[in-house]
């Protein structure tokens, strides 16, 4: 069995253990323990990636499995990884691990909130895998869906609302993704041959620049939505406060990553000529969506609405970065994927934390926390200070990276956009230290905040996992950049062809 | 002719025998234990729907009248196995004490459309095409009519056997219009007699269309629909809804590919029309409904406009992406109104107010009208999500990229409505659900068979191969 492959066939065993499972705490243990062996697989994976590199393997992509599905279309079911699929597989594993301990006392309907939840991972899992497009789309459709019933029964607020404008976006985002991916698949043998889909052949082939120019906007948008790009990113605030702590860390952290990954991996680097073309329209898009988020936190008083907004305002930089087509910004790109994904969920879960306690999730109906929940309140800093970028941590290493890259373009369009840009680290700072000065310093508002407990051992656990990739990834960015920067090659490769 | 030339209408043939059977037994049982017909009928059925499956010789009789290629047994044993679920469904509903009577005469009259259904797909040429259709359809109103008590039952049959007139009137006159162009009716004929696209041939061509459309219930022509659907027994509805619109359309892909396939650039542009007409139509209808079977009913004419996105391809692609999005749409469809009959027979609630709250007592029902909901919006792992993606396939590659949009943002749309039934059943909140339901083991059969196919069809690809395969003989 292919080691790739295990990274969806794990969850769907773990699904069906939990089928048999009656109680919370047998439904549970077996989500925790099929996570776990996810992790497992992902330390597995990283360290035969790095031992299959050593000894010299130098394809584009390894590991690859292929299985003809649909004959007749030459549709396949085609796994590979290259250096940054495997870091995306990592933060999967890390993020929905961490996601079943924080769910650790789900109340009702336990059974299908696992189950919904697991159906999700699965869909990023074989997302990140796949290096055939219809198999990517595949997963990226079962990967949306059940966000709506996961918002829909176990949210909050306006749950209902949320979670049908979230799924439907989504979907109209994947309906420009049909249309682009249908387009690329009738123009992969432009010298006759059968069609294809596969990533690999795709790029060997020169599409017309008419064609691609028609198609990137299809792609790029398509992706762009589940990026947050502005202005399709009206779903993420909504969706985010609404969901449940899990779902909320599991598509800020992972869902959202998948619009970037896909934007280079289908859009860019398939259209590169297109992308050369077209990509100053969606730079200020990204552009705006940094320094929109970054106002949009400032204005909130809801933490998870700050944290939405937040989340926005990064990945709209993961999207900058890529746009900024050079090696050095790309790589920034591919780390602040990492590094928001982790933080954000550490934001998230102490979010979900905390409002277990309070009740309330006002940032001004709350006061002192960190004198009675120290635990949740010291995280709560870590996890701000780097999200504000300070060295040390995983934020500052991402965007230092970005900008430093975008700076290398010696035009003004590039610079004017990268100091915009740049503005936002002032903004975050701003709403960052708002936040943590109203709710963890200051007087204890409200005297029943006098009994609350700090964290379980479940809580910990996964509060201690994140904080602990947060610091490693601050402090030894140089493995990260040298898992993805070889990976980076053929991509940027494509750019500086073309140039 | 020989005498075994007779084994390429095999499917007719053991229908026609059936049928007789059923009348023969309507004389040895009386009223007491006349339900003893159903399990008989049943198993007859079932045999026949296998033995359909058997190997069988291809060639043409009564002088190229009838013809049996691979692709034309393929498509009756797709409908054999849609009827045969029908069937098996409606079994809870023929034990009610109202029916007690008239059990022959549902198998009786259900037998005659799908045998006029046969010869209307086997047709070599027009007036075999048009007796079956007529077969198909005038058994069909007196089933529509079939729930004598209900007022909304006999509207249904008397819409249904109206507009069908109607239809077939403007069906004829465009097919006078071809015989008199060509002076033939056999479709070799009239696909070598007509050079030209003249103004009557175009003329003809538009009434031919008009009353497709009609049967297809294709927006603008859709409007007997939703009354029908509503007025019907579910049994109906859904056969209407699948094995009918399932036929038709094979029918109708057939002849334009076969027949008028040197026009396509003519016809083309009326199916680009009809398909965008008919998508956006049915889907903003449906978001309104609340009575379960008028919104299937909607459903099921927006599900007719993604079909002719297949259809619009022109080409081997653009076939067997019609047999098989038809052939998922049957377990699709069946599932979801499979749910609906067996809550209705129990409590006599068809409305999605009524279903709220419907996962706390009916977890299993629910978790299978979600999955076919699924399949019908297109979401994957199930069926629906390869089928819908094929028929984009197959009109893409004619360069559609616009149509595709559209039909992809329809699809949104549709799953906002599908979802809400979803939510219904999952999200929302109620005092007094529907009661856990006790169903028999034919309803749990039924739905079995349904959610495997939803599951398997799309998952396990031989499937499209083996249509792609047949498609590509024909």
């Amino acid at each position: 069995m292919n080691i790739l492959s295990m990274f969806v066939l794990v969850p769907v065993l773990t699904i069906i253990g939990i089928l048999f499972g009656k109680e919370l705490k047998h439904t549970r243990t077996i989500a925790a323990i099929g996570m776990s062996v996810q992790v497992i697989l992902a330390g597995i994976l990283i360290y035969m990636f790095v031992a299959e590199r050593k000894a010299g393997n130098v394809e584009e992509m390894i590991f690859i499995k292929d299985f003809v599905w649909f004959k007749a279309l030459n549709f396949h079911y085609t796994v590979g990884v290259d250096g940054i699929s495997v870091a995306m597989l990592a933060l999967t594993s890390i993020i929905i691990f961490t996601g079943v301990f924080t769910s650790w006392e789900v109340g009702d309907l336990h059974k299908e909130f696992f189950i919904s939840l697991i159906i999700l991972a699965t869909g990023v899992f074989g997302f990140f895998i796949s290096i055939d497009l219809f198999t990517m789309f595949l997963f990226y459709e079962v990967a949306v869906i059940p966000m709506y019933l996961l918002i829909g029964i176990w949210g909050s607020g306006k749950k209902e609302y949320s979670a049908m404008k979230l799924t439907l976006m989504l979907m109209a985002g994947s309906a420009l993704l049909v249309v682009g991916l249908l387009g690329i698949y009738f123009n992969s043998a432009p010298e006759g041959g059968p069609l294809t889909m596969n990533i690999l052949e795709i790029a060997k082939v020169k599409i017309p620049l008419d064609v691609q120019k028609f198609l990137f906007p299809f792609l790029f948008i398509g992706f762009g939505v589940l990026g947050a790009l502005f202005p399709f990113h009206t779903w993420s605030p909504d969706g985010h406060a609404s969901a449940p702590t899990a779902v909320s860390m599991l598509h800020a952290g992972v869902l959202m990553k998948l619009g970037g990954y896909g934007a280079f991996r289908v859009a860019m680097y398939l259209l590169p000529d297109a992308a050369l073309e077209l990509g100053w329209i969606f730079l200020i898009l990204t552009g705006i969506s940094v320094v929109y988020g970054a106002f949009g936190a400032i204005m909130q008083k809801d933490l998870k609405y700050i944290n939405a907004y937040s989340s926005v305002s990064h990945c709209g930089l993961i999207l900058f970065g890529l746009l900024m087509m050079n090696k050095t910004a790309m790589n920034g790109a591919i780390i602040q994927m990492i590094s928001h994904g982790i933080m954000t969920a550490l934001f998230f879960a102490l979010i979900g934390m905390i409002y277990g306690r309070t009740h309330t999730r006002m940032i001004h109906e709350m006061g002192g926390l960190m004198k009675v929940i120290p635990f949740l309140g010291v995280a709560y800093v870590i996890g701000g200070l780097a999200s504000l970028g300070l060295p040390g941590l995983s934020g500052f290493v991402a965007e230092m990276m970005i900008f430093v890259g975008s700076f290398q373009h010696p035009d003004l369009f590039h610079r004017v956009l990268t100091i915009f840009a740049i503005s936002a680290i002032v903004i975050t700072a701003v709403y960052i230290l708002r936040v943590v000065g109203i709710l963890l310093l200051g007087p204890i508002k409200n005297d029943h905040y006098l009994e609350l407990k700090d964290a379980k051992w479940w809580e910990r656990l996964s509060i201690v996992t994140l904080l602990l990739f947060i610091a490693l990834i601050g402090l030894f960015p140089y493995y990260i950049t040298e898992l993805i920067g070889v990976s980076l090659d053929p991509i940027v490769g494509k750019f500086l062809m073309i140039n | 002719m020989q005498l075994e030339n007779f084994l390429l209408m095999r499917h007719e043939l053991l229908l026609i025998v059936i049928a007789l059977l059923a009348l023969v037994f309507e004389l040895f049982f009386d009223k007491k234990n006349k339900q003893i017909v159903i399990p008989i009928m049943l198993s007859l059925f079932a045999v026949y729907t296998i033995v359909g499956f058997f190997p069988h010789t291809t060639g043409e009789i009564f002088g190229g009248m009838f013809v049996s290629q691979d692709v034309h047994v393929l498509i009756k044993n797709i409908l054999n196995v849609g009827v045969l679920i029908i069937l098996i469904q409606s079994v809870a509903w023929l034990k009610k004490e109202e029916n007690e009577d008239r059990i022959t005469e549902f198998f009786l009259l259900l037998f005659s459309t799908l045998i006029g259904m046969f010869f209307m797909i086997s047709a070599g040429d027009f007036l075999m095409f048009y007796i079956g259709l007529e077969l198909a359809t005038i058994p069909l109103a007196a089933l529509a009519a079939f729930d004598r008590i209900k007022r909304h039952s006999a509207e249904a049959g008397i819409k249904l056997i109206l507009s069908s007139a109607l239809s077939s009137g403007i069906l004829l006159f465009g097919i006078s219009i071809f015989y008199g162009i060509s002076g033939s009716i056999y479709f070799t004929d009239i696909a070598v007699g007509i050079t030209t696209a003249t103004p009557l041939f175009a003329l003809g061509l538009i009434f031919f269309f008009a009353g497709m459309a009609f049967k297809l219930s294709l927006v603008p022509f859709h409007l007997w629909t939703a009354d029908v659907y509503e007025g019907a027994p579910i049994s109906i509805t859904s056969y209407l809804s699948v094995i009918s619109k399932g036929a038709v359309i094979f029918a109708f892909t057939m002849i334009l590919y076969k027949v008028f396939f040197q026009f396509a650039g003519l016809w083309q542009n009326v199916v680009y029309v009809l398909s965008v007409l008919t998508m956006t139509v049915g889907n903003l209808f449906a978001l309104r409904q609340n009575n379960l079977k008028r919104f299937l009913a909607f459903s099921s004419i927006a599900q007719a406009g993604f079909l002719m996105l297949g259809l619009i391809s022109a080409d081997n692609l653009g076939s067997s992406s019609i047999i098989y999005f038809v052939l998922i749409y049957i377990f699709s469809n069946l599932g979801a109104f499979g749910v609906v009959a067996a809550i209705s027979n129990v409590t006599n609630k068809e409305n999605m107010s009524d279903y709220k709250g419907l996962y706390r007592t009916n977890p299993k029902y629910s978790l299978i009208m979600m999955l076919a909901l699924f399949s019908l919006a297109g979401i994957p792992p199930v069926a629906g999500f390869f089928g819908k993606f094929f028929l984009f396939t197959a009109a893409a590659k004619g360069g559609y990229y616009w149509l595709v949009f559209i039909a992809v943002l329809n699809a949104t749309i549709s799953l906002y409505y599908y979802l809400l039934v979803v939510k219904a059943m999952f999200v929302d909140k109620n005092e007094n659900p529907i009661a856990t339901i006790k169903s028999d083991g034919y309803t749990k059969l039924g739905l079995a068979i349904c959610t495997i196919g939803i599951f398997l069809i799309g998952l396990y690809s031989p499937v499209f191969d083996l249509i792609q395969i047949i498609v590509d003989k024909f």
